[in-house]
């Protein structure tokens, strides 16, 4: 994890919508050199339809089994099992969207997820911004002692700590509650801790030392001048956050074990054991297609934001 | 003068300290709770006989040499280290999609969130779908190969393909993250050199071989270690396609025994050693990865 080899991305988007006239857009690794310059805009161009003609396969298998999924979601139970398949369901059967809601806890999974995702992440991304604007901008005994030894944490797999923090958690009956997934994300997460801290470098160190001849307190110039400046990573961080909770399922699955505690991951996964056995896949992939959807549009919305910030996450390993 | 501005100084130093403590505080106690109490409790459990309940009783290194004695931790280790095949295929195939895409032309928006959507899908969900893309009769799988006259296999209970559809679904769901990471990589290559390259009359392959390789060398390199790291805690695919650890035992990963032996069998001391060891593996790989990551880095200069 050392920040020395930092190389700099520059924001994808825009360098990708700058219309390159047709001679100059010559692609990395491809160019070729000694040719025509009327030559080179028709190998171009041939290469640019079968670059997207490959690309259009792949993501067709990209997308297959999403809409695979999407497709046996509406079907009948027989229906399910026709050859050829249908790609389009005959008839559409919208009730086993219906019928997910009364067949298992689904709703209350959405709302434990929900619960469990939104409290981590709010009070969790506080603690790491104050974390961080601490590590990046303020003097302290040990600091680099202790960043570094947060970091080294991230070394440590959750396998290795999870039978110990199960017995904690077990010894003052907190199992088969939401506390322990909840607990240890309010103290903070050290990814974040990370990449704030690393954003806030780029932030001239006058700007605290300003306020702090002006009088404010340590705790005003965090909520009146890093905060707003860190917001942009702060709010792609927020999400990635966010997801990943919704998405998690090992430590749901050790901690949870009462339907109404579950959270959505773990009420799928029964849906899957329990309906598999009576045939009836229509409803497990409407209750998966369900528990996709939230991401899906979270990600669809905020694409931007959400790649730009993992393509910097990737570089500055 | 100075006399009088030491003191004073020192006490706005002491209070900025003060505040700072205050900050980090929360993260640390939170490491120390959570990470460093626990991990220093596996290490000391992993020399115990601890069912969880009544209190450990230590055993020496027993855990230890009873786990390299044990057939299934051996073939748990095994298949886990087995399924990181898919890591080297993964990167090739990213790296080439995030070639496609470094082209200047129409719908690398489109493609780029196409192939991210299963890196954001929740695992659980994907490996429902998956299983049943997966099964013998009905499957989305053989009923694409069914179209080009292959009979596939029962893929999830046959021993020989259990492994093999892990591994398939596993970079099909990773493929995004690192083309992206790629992708960013390469636009940050300088034109020039290519331009240089060019010049002197390197093909497209020797640009490629002694430019794109180096240059994204660094994420080649940060997409091992993590996916190392990701791939040897690799559980939830194979508790929800697989729950009975796969035909004999084929798809059983080591934080699946793990998980297996401590919460189902209440073998904590037992499943502590060996989470421990997974600890270690883990750190070793990480470890070894860094320094060949420098060593190239001097090469590179």
């Amino acid at each position: 994890m050392s920040a020395q080899n930092v190389i700099t991305t520059p924001p994808l988007e825009p360098s990708q919508e700058i219309p390159g006239g047709p001679g100059d857009g010559k692609p990395a690794g491809r160019a070729r050199g000694g040719r025509s310059s009327r030559s080179a805009t028709e190998t171009l161009r041939l290469g640019n339809i079968l670059t997207t003609l490959i690309l259009s396969v792949g993501a067709i298998v990209m997308i297959a089994p999403l809409a695979w999924t999407f497709s046996t979601s509406l079907k009948t139970k027989d229906g399910v099992f026709e050859l050829p398949p249908q790609w389009i369901p005959d008839p559409f059967v919208w009730e086993n969207y219906a019928r997910i809601w009364t067949a298992g806890p689904l709703l209350t999974g959405i709302q434990n997820s929900l619960i469990v995702a939104c409290s981590v992440t709010i009070v969790g991304s506080l603690a790491s911004a104050l974390a961080a604007f601490a590590f990046a901008k303020m003097r302290m005994p040990f600091k680099n002692v202790l960043f570094l030894g947060l970091l080294s944490g991230l070394m440590i797999p959750f396998p290795t700590l999870m039978i110990p923090q199960f017995t904690i958690f077990a010894s003052i009956g907190w199992v088969d509650t939401l506390l322990p997934l909840i607990v240890p994300g309010l103290f903070g997460n050290i990814i974040m801790i990370f990449f704030l801290r690393q954003f806030l470098n780029s932030i001239p160190d006058s700007i605290v030392e300003a306020a702090r001849i002006d009088g404010a307190s340590y705790l005003q110039i965090f909520w009146t001048l890093i905060l707003p400046a860190i917001r942009p990573a702060l709010a792609a961080q927020f999400i990635l956050w966010f997801m990943a909770m919704w998405n998690d399922y090992l430590a749901p699955i050790i901690y949870l074990n009462s339907p109404g505690t579950q959270t959505l991951q773990l009420v799928i996964a029964n849906f899957n054991a329990q309906y598999a056995i009576q045939t009836d896949y229509p409803l497990i992939m409407a209750a998966s297609f369900v528990a996709l959807l939230p991401v899906l549009v979270v990600f669809v919305v905020f694409q931007r934001q959400i790649i730009e910030s993992i393509a910097l996450s990737g570089s500055k390993g | 003068m100075s006399t009088i501005t030491r003191p004073r100084r020192s006490r706005l130093h002491r209070k900025e300290h003060q505040a700072a403590l205050a900050f980090v505080a929360i993260p640390v106690i939170g490491f120390l709770l959570f990470t460093l109490f626990p991990l220093l409790f596996s290490v000391y459990a992993s020399f115990t006989n601890w069912n969880g309940i009544s209190a450990p009783v230590f055993k020496g290194l027993d855990n230890y040499t009873k786990m390299f004695g044990d057939r299934y931790f051996l073939k748990s280790l095994w298949n886990t280290l087995y399924m990181m095949i898919g890591i080297p295929i993964g990167l090739v195939i990213s790296l080439a999609l995030a070639l496609a895409m470094n082209r200047k032309m129409r719908g690398t928006t489109f493609f780029r969130t196409v192939y991210y959507l299963p890196v954001i899908s929740s695992i659980a969900a994907v490996a429902i779908l998956w299983q049943w893309a997966f099964n013998g009769d009905f499957g989305l799988i053989n009923q694409g190969l069914a179209l080009v006259g292959i009979d596939g296999p029962n893929w999830l209970q046959d021993t020989a393909t259990v492994k093999p559809a892990l591994i398939i679904m596993a970079v099909w769901k990773g493929l995004g993250y690192s083309m992206l990471l790629y992708l960013a990589a390469l636009q940050s290559v300088p034109r020039y050199l290519y331009e240089a390259a060019a010049l002197d009359g390197a093909t497209a392959w020797q640009q490629f071989r002694h430019i794109t390789v180096p240059m994204v060398a660094p994420v080649t390199f940060f997409l091992i270690v993590t996916s190392v790291i990701g791939g040897s805690q690799i559980f939830v695919e194979i508790n929800i396609m697989t729950p009975t650890g796969g035909p004999e035992f084929e798809s059983a990963s080591i934080v699946w025994y793990i998980w297996q032996k401590a919460f189902d069998n209440l073998q904590m001391g037992y499943a502590s050693a060996m989470s421990v060891v997974l600890g270690l593996l883990v750190f070793v790989i990480t470890f070894i990865q860094f320094r060949l990551n420098r060593r190239n880095q001097f090469s590179i200069d």
